[in-house]
């Protein structure tokens, strides 16, 4: 579906993105993931033909972006970050103007912005000015303004930016129904995000592509240390630390403060061998401690993200 | 053709629904009325002269304050990227603000009708000047339009963008009024690339084709000015 190779673009003599290869095929949910300044929006604005590449290649379909950008353009939606919308406008009288523009006729028009409308929630604020909306608001219209068209391909830069969590889910859902049967690339730097709405994840880094892959697969390509937290009633540090300590694959356990509540905060640091959390549990069992929480940290992008550098 | 007239009829809606168009029109009317009526009991003369007259002074101001947000304002809010990433060429947006600009010169025309209509009541009003006059007039706003467009299309800042399009406007419209600055060799030349000259021959009724070619050349290089800083910029 999207084919990019050895795509470069430089402002002034900063190398904004370094070669990049890519393939993306159709119906994938792909999450761009990497710093500020890694280069991701670069990526995309030249994806939607708003930037011309410094060189390299994109074909969307078969289509060179050079040479056909109109076509590419109708196949694509996109939602810049931020959502920069008209101010002065009304949410109705924005949608019609880009149905219109998108080459909508009279009934589809009307059709269309009736499926978006209830695609994205708008119903209760289509008579409001654009510009007194909140930024969540703003950003399902922005939504609305991409999939107007019915593009094969949707692009969204940080679409969750800046919102609430209830929010964050409104979107992400709005994301997922629409990346059934279509190609997505959004773009974020939160981990959990990306976890969350896509297939396959694209690290970037200085404009460069660092891993690429499913999110489980990242997780275990970067597979050392974990933390693990363990909270147990009825047990003393010293046991505790003996017991769990022996066990293979466990390089460190940490007490945490407790409250005088009898419950012991144990944090576990552990690295190496898989099925670790099985034998701490069977290990536990055999004692009379009792297990009140168990939980394994989940690895923040900062920690994927530094590994990953460091080994590039 | 249909995406220019789309872009075109979304910019000029915009004028008018917020306060700007009305202030603007306002402030043209009151100018070209205070300078038009103050003296014409004087002169005691049937005819439209001191409003043509001062009209490329009034006009290269208030045309440029018209055009300043066309560009700048997209470049500024972010818009310009969800605008560029529509399926539109750049010729179509450039062409449809460019138009919107000259039509909103176009309908700020409108209401001084009204003082060649209140003339011919008083006095034996000559329309074949008038005529001319109107039609100089509507090249002269789309001529400026076209400058103020490729100034909005150069920045971000309104401010900016509304200064440089007045000076460019000022100059066109003050060159043949300052030759005598001038070696005797570029006088003609300078003559001849002033708006006002133009202007002048037209309003006098008599409408050549030279006239038409400089108007339709000078919007013709600012737009194609804008649309090469438009492709710049990607």
């Amino acid at each position: 579906m999207i084919h990019v190779e050895k795509l470069t673009k430089f402002y002034g003599s900063f190398c904004a993105v370094d070669q990049i290869d890519l393939d993306i095929p159709k119906g994938e949910i792909t999450g761009l993931l990497g710093p500020n300044g890694a280069g991701k929006t670069t990526s995309l604005r030249m994806l939607t033909g708003y930037l011309v590449p410094t060189s390299g290649a994109i074909r969307i379909k078969g289509l060179s972006l050079d040479e056909d950008v109109l076509a590419v353009k109708r196949l694509v939606g996109y939602l810049p970050e931020s959502a920069p919308l008209y101010h002065n406008i009304l949410v109705y009288d924005y949608l019609d103007y880009i149905a219109q523009v998108r080459g909508l006729d009279r009934r589809h028009k009307i059709g269309r912005i009736h499926e978006l409308v209830d695609l994205c929630g708008l119903s209760g604020i289509m008579h409001k000015n654009i510009g007194e909306l909140s930024k969540g608001l703003r950003q399902r219209v922005g939504l609305a303004h991409a999939m107007m068209g019915d593009p094969e391909i949707l692009v969204l830069d940080e679409p969750t930016s800046g919102l609430d969590p209830n929010q964050i889910v409104e979107i992400r859902d709005i994301i997922r129904a629409f990346g059934k049967e279509k190609t997505i690339i959004l773009s974020t730097h939160i981990l959990s995000e990306a976890e969350a709405a896509c297939d396959r994840i694209v690290i970037i880094d200085k404009g460069r592509i660092v891993a690429d892959g499913s999110t489980e697969s990242l997780k275990q390509g970067t597979g050392e240390e974990r933390t693990i937290h363990l909270t147990l009633l009825n047990a003393d540090f010293d046991a505790a630390n003996q017991t769990l300590g022996a066990l293979d694959g466990v390089s460190r356990v940490e007490r945490m403060d407790t409250p005088d509540s009898g419950e012991l905060r144990l944090k576990l640091f552990a690295g190496g061998p898989d099925r670790l959390r099985e034998r701490i549990y069977a290990c536990v069992k055999q004692t009379d401690w009792i297990m009140v929480e168990f939980t394994q940290e989940a690895k923040s992008l900062e920690k994927i993200f530094r590994d990953l550098t460091r080994e590039a | 053709m249909t995406r220019t007239l789309q872009i075109f009829k979304k910019e000029l809606k915009d004028y008018f629904v917020s306060p700007i168009a009305y202030i603007v029109i306002c402030i043209f009317l009151l100018i070209t009325g205070w300078f038009f009526f103050s003296t014409f009991f004087i002169f005691n003369q049937a005819n439209l002269r001191t409003f043509f007259t001062l009209l490329p002074l009034t006009f290269s101001f208030v045309i440029p304050a018209v055009t300043m947000r066309l560009f700048a304002e997209e470049l500024h809010s972010g818009s310009y990227e969800m605008l560029l990433t529509l399926p539109v060429k750049l010729s179509d947006i450039v062409l449809g603000k460019f138009l919107a600009g000259a039509a909103f010169a176009a309908i700020m025309l409108g209401p001084t009708l009204v003082y060649g209509l209140s003339i011919s009541f008083i006095g034996d009003l000559d329309w074949g000047p008038v005529a001319g006059g109107y039609i100089g007039a509507v090249l002269l706003g789309a001529a400026y339009s076209a400058i103020g467009v490729f100034a909005s299309s150069l920045t971000k800042n309104q401010i900016v963008a509304f200064i440089t399009g007045m000076v460019i406007c000022f100059a066109l419209t003050l060159f043949d009024k300052v030759v005598f600055f001038f070696p005797p060799q570029v006088v003609d030349v300078f003559t001849h690339i002033a708006a006002g000259y133009h202007f002048e021959n037209i309003s006098k009724g008599i409408l050549d084709t030279r006239d038409v070619l400089y108007f339709a050349s000078v919007i013709f290089a600012f737009l194609y000015g804008a649309h090469l800083v438009m492709q710049e910029k990607r």
